[in-house]
């Protein structure tokens, strides 16, 4: 019987799995397991272009027409519950199961929720297809949005609802949005998009709980505010979907825990996308990135090592964008707290700047906003200065 | 044919952005000119504000890769290619020869 690769998750990573395990010369049989009933998709248009209607169904698909070539299994539409690492087989919430050779798991991350935010109509978080698609429908008969986090997601939510001509208010517990990947000078700069289109962002303010019956009409703030609310987006995080893996043995932290390569600690299973966290020499401990470059690039990494081929461990230098009020932001780097921003080009008030961070006089990260082809060739320079392990 | 600019104003290794119809994007490599629509087929950016490296162009939003001879685009996000045109340098000018719509490069 020819070999078999089972794939768990069927979204950006592991489709990025499934064509590389073609593109490093497998052969043999893979199986692509996806929860959710549809084809591979894109998710960041989710909260931009799809959710303003700009961007349809199939302007979203992942799928190319070479995929068909690839000879795919699919299994959509059904959930892994459990691994044996001993047998090495997936077993699906069909009662089915996958025996395997090697295993990709790619299972993702699901939307961090509220408690009780499940029991009121008008609630939502936005993480799939389907979340995105029953958000517009309630967007589009709404006139007041009030959006829980102030991050990217509900930063650009708030912007595409904005555009639809919805009364928005942010809420945010952290005194300045985007702190964590931009310093607190970036995130505030950022954030100032919120106002310029006439947004409300409320910072340093905690959320008490949501009010109304059957369906939601006030988010009520711990200060005792009730801010009026017909739809409520509650963005506040995800969480790595690893509950399923609980007894199989394989090593689980904040995320599926790897090496470098994607190596978990069970031989033959290897972790990629959201739900794994790879050791990183440079912070010294296991990172869990979600970014969608991430996502694309680590699975060659990971399969390769699944194979038996791998290299030494790349060092990528981790980049993401966002997409708010017309404002084109993008990030590539690693910051953390100390590091110096300084503005290289254009003004923050023009909306328009690149900014380079610093620590130690040598530059560590890059933020721009709309200079993209600036942007660019610092994202190249960085990628260079990384030195690649011997 | 669209007059793009002096041969001296391109030097090896840029890019310039041509208004047209749908806009182009003409580039330089090591003396060699290319054109192609400048508009990546996945969303809106300019692939001549992109990342040349030897015969591709990294768009600068998402890093998909457009091969400038072909328009062939190496993987995702964008599915389709990009429109390839044909360039000419004349008396030290370089033009851009645009192609109709559909050319079927698809
Ligand atoms: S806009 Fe070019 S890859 Fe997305």
């Amino acid at each position: 019987m020819s070999p078999t690769v089972a794939v768990v998750g069927a979204s950006l990573a592991g489709l990025s799995a499934a064509r590389a395990l073609r593109e490093q010369s497998y052969e043999g049989r893979i199986v692509v397991i996806g929860d959710e009933p549809h084809a591979p998709y894109d998710r960041p248009p989710l909260s931009k272009g799809f959710l303003a209607g700009t961007a349809s169904l199939d302007d979203i698909a992942l799928g190319a027409p070479d995929d068909e070539d690839l000879g795919l299994e699919w299994r959509l539409g059904t959930t892994a519950v459990g691994l044996d690492h001993v047998s090495r087989s997936v077993l699906l919430d069909d009662g089915t199961e996958i025996q395997a050779d090697g295993v990709v798991l790619a299972t993702g991350a699901r939307a961090r929720r509220l408690p009780g935010d499940q029991d009121l109509d008008g609630v939502h978080v936005l993480r799939s297809l389907d979340d995105a698609i029953s958000l517009r429908a309630d967007l589009v008969a709404a006139g007041r949005l009030v959006v829980i986090g102030a991050g990217f997601i509900g930063a650009e939510v708030a912007s595409t609802a904005r555009a639809l001509g919805l009364e928005v208010t942010v809420v945010e517990t952290q005194p300045v949005p985007l702190a964590g990947p931009l310093g607190t000078d970036m995130g505030a700069v950022c954030a100032e998009l919120h106002g310029d289109h006439g947004t409300r962002l409320l910072t340093g303010t905690g959320v008490a709980g949501l009010v109304g019956t059957s369906r939601v009409e006030a988010v009520e703030l711990t200060d005792g505010t009730r801010l009026p609310a017909d739809v409520v987006v509650v963005g506040i995080g995800a969480i790595p979907n690893i509950d399923w893996l609980a007894r199989s043995g394989v090593a689980l932290g904040n995320g599926v825990l790897t090496d470098a390569c994607g190596a978990t600690n069970i031989p033959g299973v290897v972790a990629v996308g959201d739900c794994a966290a790879a050791w990183s020499a440079a912070a010294e401990r296991h990172v869990r990135i979600e970014h969608w470059t991430s996502a694309l690039e680590q699975p060659a990494t990971a399969v390769a090592t699944l194979l038996g081929t791998g290299g030494p461990a790349p060092t990528p230098v981790p980049y993401f964008w966002s997409d708010q009020y017309g404002a084109r932001i993008q990030f590539a780097g690693s910051r953390r707290g100390g590091d110096v921003a300084r503005v290289v080009e254009g003004s923050c008030a023009d909306r328009s700047f690149l900014v380079v961070y610093e620590r130690d006089g040598h530059p560590v990260a890059v933020l721009g906003m709309n200079q993209p082809r600036l942007f660019t060739r610092w994202r190249r320079q960085l990628r260079s200065a990384v030195p690649t392990p011997p | 044919m669209i007059p793009v600019c002096p041969t001296t104003a391109l030097p090896p290794g840029e890019a310039i952005r041509v208004e047209a119809d749908e806009p182009i994007a003409v580039f330089n490599v090591d003396g060699e000119f290319y054109a192609i629509d400048d508009t990546c087929t996945h969303q809106d950016a300019s692939l001549a504000d992109g990342w040349l490296d030897g015969c591709t162009v990294e768009c600068p939003l998402h890093a998909s890769c457009f091969d400038l001879r072909t328009g062939k685009v190496s993987g995702p996000p964008a599915k389709t290619p990009v429109r390839t045109h044909r360039v000419v340098v004349q008396d030290g000018m370089v033009h851009v020869q645009v192609e109709p719509a559909a050319d079927g490069l698809a």
